[in-house]
């Protein structure tokens, strides 16, 4: 009972995706040819209102329903692989249109050929495992 | 009400419906970020028995796959109940530099061109699906997060390595759609 709300929460992002246009190819185009002002709308609002809201939680100090502090952890500091990875990443969202939440909720849609998108997402993550020493972060 | 969540909805609405996804993960002690899923689901195939990376207690992060379930749902719930089935309202700029490569005006969310069953099982089709899953998959994991832990979590938290990450993924979306898409689909 206790994922029920993650359940929720999870099925309201697949909602906002989808409704949004979020999901589709030809919003992600474009945005990458900046034609639209659509999808710099949908992240800009989002940021705007995620930078404020996290100030304010680390200004009073809220906690989550358990009691606890809201804690944030800083990323490790780096270039080379939030730039490399970044634009690998780049590279395929501009391919497929989608990053990895759409990629379910496109199959979730009934648009079922995401469904190779996403096997082979997965085979790129545990590529990345096997290298990932190898590689420069 | 029905009519207001049928219809495409507005960037702000969106936008806001974002972040509160994002406070709502955040007050449930959790922190929003997609693609750390497809680590958990290589750990469960097995992955950690042979790579140093998956080994970890997947359990921890149950949760996030659970929210993954419920996005697939959230997909099928706009389908079946919610969707007027209207082509997408693309930029008729868009529309243009897409038909100079073979892309029709669209006639739903995703170009039959790419998404058809006959496209992505013919072997191009096949091949660039899987080459961009691959890249996805790869990519994100290399830099630590996705749209969502990086573009949307990371940023509000001023981070800059997200900020970077963002950078890269424009980096990295300008050179296949100016660079590579003439070659591929041209």
């Amino acid at each position: 009972m206790k994922f029920i709300k993650f359940l929720i929460v999870g099925m309201i992002f697949g909602i906002i995706m989808t409704k949004s246009e979020a999901t589709s190819w030809y919003r992600i185009q474009e945005m990458f040819r900046f034609q639209s002002f659509h999808m710099y709308g949908i992240i800009g609002t989002a940021v705007m209102i995620g930078v404020i809201g996290v100030a304010l939680i680390k200004k009073f100090n809220v906690r989550d329903f358990s009691g606890e502090p809201i804690q944030f952890f800083p990323k490790e500091k780096s270039i080379m692989r939030y730039l490399a990875g970044g634009t690998i990443f780049g590279l395929g969202w501009a391919l497929t249109g989608a990053c990895p939440g759409p990629m379910v909720v496109n199959i979730g849609y009934g648009f079922l050929t995401f469904g190779i998108v996403f096997v082979f997402a997965l085979l790129g993550t545990f590529l990345y495992g096997v290298v990932k020493d190898k590689l420069p972060h | 009400m029905i009519a207001f969540l049928t219809q495409p909805w507005s960037w702000w609405f969106s936008g806001s419906m974002i972040a509160l996804v994002m406070f709502s993960l955040l007050f449930f002690g959790k922190s929003f970020g997609f693609s750390a899923n497809l680590r958990t689901l290589c750990t469960i195939a097995g992955a950690g028995k042979k790579v140093k990376f998956f080994q970890f207690d997947w359990k921890t992060q149950s949760w996030n796959l659970v929210f993954l379930v419920g996005a697939v749902l959230g997909g099928f719930i706009t389908n079946q109940f919610l969707s007027t089935d209207e082509p997408v309202q693309i930029a008729q700029a868009t529309i243009q530099d897409l038909s100079k490569l073979g892309f029709e005006a669209p006639k739903s969310t995703q170009p039959a061109e790419l998404f058809s069953i006959e496209s992505a099982f013919s072997w191009k089709g096949f091949l660039l699906l899987s080459i961009g899953g691959l890249l996805v998959g790869f990519g994100a994991r290399y830099a630590g997060g996705c749209t969502s832990g990086h573009a949307i979590s990371g940023i509000s938290d001023l981070q800059i390595p997200s900020i970077i990450a963002v950078v890269g993924f424009f980096i990295g979306g300008l050179i296949m759609t100016f660079g590579l898409f003439p070659l591929i689909f041209g």
